[in-house]
């Protein structure tokens, strides 16, 4: 009786133990619903995105302190208004700040690269950053560089 | 070969049993009488263990009737086949206890699979049936712990355990030393008698199967070649050269025969090829 | 002349054998489904056959997920950092795992450690007569034997292949950010950006579902069909290995063709 009460609890544990893994890669580690990450919003509204998602991260001096929240297009003008919660810990971001959409890497995954602008106010919870560089599309890049050729 | 018993608790009738192109029984008729204790002889490989099978419903013949207590297990449905045997006992060439339980788990398997007794009486059956084969101490031993005939005895236990009226007996004798080989023949008697039951011993053993017998059955090449009391048996191998080869053991006989048909040289490709 | 005729005529009978034994498989499993809901009538034979089939099969899974990620870690590491990529590690260790690994791994090391123990465990008791003694006493070895194993594996497989991939993820998070120095957070914010909880970590689930299904039912067919007596049984614990392996692969070609395909 003692070695089967024994083998019950193994058992349960070890279903629940499958089914926790199941759960924490199902619901932790994927884009299952917005995963929220303490800290504060900021927004800031681009041309163009490129291949910008959420969760990207959004890095401050090559560091990450912050993710994508969620990205819209905004209803008046068009652009794609990008929510980004940042670490309560870089509560100093100045108010003039400059967002910029990079590639890490030639092809790597694209995230937003916060410079730090001059102001002595600090960035609020809901504030927008308005000066912003959209992404910068490879294809563009080159029919530029081949119409300007073309030109010459 | 036709005295016909009113009693009779097991019949068969024509039975036709064939495994592949090997023909086990050729029309085969026998009765075991309720209450006694039948012996089934013959030689290794004659069908012994598929006549048990097709008693118990685990085979059926490809014609003919297999009747117990007026029921043809040849025919029956499941459920029926399911109720005839937990009527039957059935005791396996080497035990089959099952390795993974105690012996006196073993004994409550049946009565625990087939009654909602609580556990307390479940377990005074249990050595009440231990008590019977005399191996009450060995309940909390494992199968793999028991000699061979401790190991069939246990599992005479266990195939009493439902209070059987018809007990089958696999080759119950086989590789038992003398001591453990009489107290088996005594048990299986004794059982018989106090509980009423009617048995069946299957076995090649002549001599201690027919010293504990009421009847007696010879087969040999898939038919019934001696069938009675031990001494019509005895008296009946004058007209059976079969018969007689089988009793006495003899090396030559008609039993063999067929081994020696085709001559050696035809197999070592020696002779006139055409 | 002859010599090919002949050989032509074994790859018929091969052919004709491996067509009989499919056909009397799937005899077997029409059988075995109609007890499989009546199992759970004893619920406590199935849970003996979890413990027996998955929690003893934990350890070698656990370990083997471990290096499975501390070498798609180390192997990615080393290709993505050609390309100045190396915040992908997380996805690209998660996604091989969740997708492929998880379910075909895991499911390869079970049947050589749960389905051949299945295997031999269920021909042993033929061998023995404990089967027929089963029958004999009005207890069907279906219900009693052969689906509480069944379900056991059934269940085992998915679960163990979840904790396979996630025991590889975190193997290759050891490599990837503690040893070699990725950023955490790409590696994990990698995988979440890119990992879908339905189409990849369900799609994983599925497929081990499937897995675990197939194995269980060869598992125990082998076992049951087996010949009584030793070669019979190696042959079929051998069967057995043979048969999960080949089907778990055939089957992950087909289903990942239908599920990530294009």
């Amino acid at each position: 009786m003692n070695v089967q009460r024994g083998v019950e609890l193994v058992v349960g544990l070890f279903v629940l133990a499958g089914i926790a893994a199941l759960m924490v890669m199902a619901l932790q580690w994927s884009n299952f619903g917005p995963s929220r990450v303490a800290g504060y919003e900021i927004t800031a509204r681009f041309d163009n995105v490129g291949g910008l998602s959420v969760q990207s991260p959004v890095k401050l001096a090559g560091l990450t302190i912050g993710r994508v929240d969620s990205i819209e297009i905004h209803p008046e003008t068009f652009q794609a208004e990008v929510r980004m919660v940042i670490d309560d810990k870089y509560d100093n971001l100045p108010t003039d700040s400059f967002a910029n959409i990079y590639t890490a890497g030639l092809l790597g995954a694209q995230y937003v690269e916060i410079s730090p602008g001059g102001a002595l106010e600090s960035l609020e919870d809901g504030d927008r950053i308005t000066m912003t560089q959209s992404a910068i599309i490879l294809e563009s890049v080159v029919s530029k560089f081949l119409f300007d050729k073309a030109k010459e | 070969m036709s005295d016909a018993r009113t009693t009779s608790m097991i019949e068969l009738d024509a039975v036709h049993f064939a495994r592949g192109e090997q023909v086990i029984f050729d029309g085969v008729d026998m009765c075991f009488g309720r209450g006694e204790v039948t012996a089934v002889l013959g030689p290794s490989g004659t069908g012994k263990t598929t006549l048990l099978r097709l008693i118990g419903g685990q085979v059926r013949p490809a014609s003919g009737q297999v009747l117990v207590d007026g029921i043809e297990v040849s025919r029956a449905r499941r459920k029926a086949l399911y109720a005839l045997r937990r009527r039957m006992g059935v005791l396996f060439q080497n035990g089959a206890l099952f390795t993974d339980l105690t012996v006196g788990e073993n004994v409550a398997f049946p009565l625990r699979a087939h009654s909602r007794l609580d556990e307390a009486l479940v377990r005074r059956i249990v050595l009440f049936k231990l008590e019977a084969v005399g191996l009450r101490s060995a309940r909390d031993k494992y199968p793999a712990e028991l000699s061979g005939g401790m190991a069939r005895r246990a599992a005479l236990a266990r195939a009493m355990a439902l209070d059987p009226e018809i007990m089958l007996y696999d080759e119950p004798f086989a590789g038992q030393d003398p001591v453990s080989m009489g107290v088996l023949l005594r048990l299986i008697r004794r059982l018989n008698d106090a509980l009423g039951l009617t048995s069946i011993v299957v076995t090649h053993d002549v001599k201690e199967a027919m010293s504990i017998a009421d009847q007696v059955i010879v087969i040999a090449g898939g038919r019934v070649i001696g069938q009675g009391t031990p001494e019509a048996v005895r008296a009946q191998r004058a007209q059976e050269p079969a018969l007689a080869q089988f009793l006495d053991g003899a090396a030559d006989g008609p039993l063999n025969a067929a081994e020696d048909e085709a001559p050696l040289s035809a197999d070592l490709g020696l002779g006139d090829r055409q | 002349m002859n010599a090919a005729l002949n050989s032509i005529a074994r790859l018929g009978r091969m052919v004709l054998d491996g067509a009989q034994h499919a056909g009397s498989m799937a005899l077997f499993a029409i059988e075995l489904a109609w007890v499989l809901i009546p199992t759970w009538s004893r619920p406590r034979d199935i849970l003996q056959q979890v413990y027996a089939a998955g929690v003893l099969s934990l350890v070698i899974i656990l370990v083997a997920g471990g290096f499975v990620g501390l070498v798609l870690g180390l192997q990615g590491y080393n290709i993505l950092s050609n390309f100045n990529a190396s915040e992908s590690l997380g996805v690209m260790v998660a996604l091989s795992l969740v997708r492929e690994l998880g379910p075909v791994v895991a499911a390869l090391l079970f049947a050589g450690r749960a389905g051949s123990a299945i295997t031999a465990e269920i021909a042993l008791m033929k061998t023995t007569e404990q089967l027929a003694a089963l029958e004999m006493m009005a207890v069907d070895p279906m219900r009693r034997v052969i689906g509480p194993r069944f379900w056991g594996a059934m269940i085992a497989v998915p679960l163990l292949a979840a904790m396979f991939s996630l025991v590889g993820i975190i193997g290759g998070y050891l490599i990837g950010v503690v040893v070699l120095g990725v950023d955490q957070a790409s590696y994990w914010g990698q995988i979440r950006e890119q990992m879908e909880a339905w189409d990849d970590v369900g799609g994983g689930a599925i497929k081990s579902v499937a897995f675990g299904a197939v194995i269980a039912l060869i598992s125990v067919y082998e076992g049951y069909r087996a010949e009584p007596t030793a070669s019979g049984m190696a042959r079929a614990t051998t069967q057995t290995v043979v048969l999960s392996s080949l089907a778990v692969l055939g089957l992950d070609f087909v289903m990942t063709a239908f599920m990530f395909g294009a």
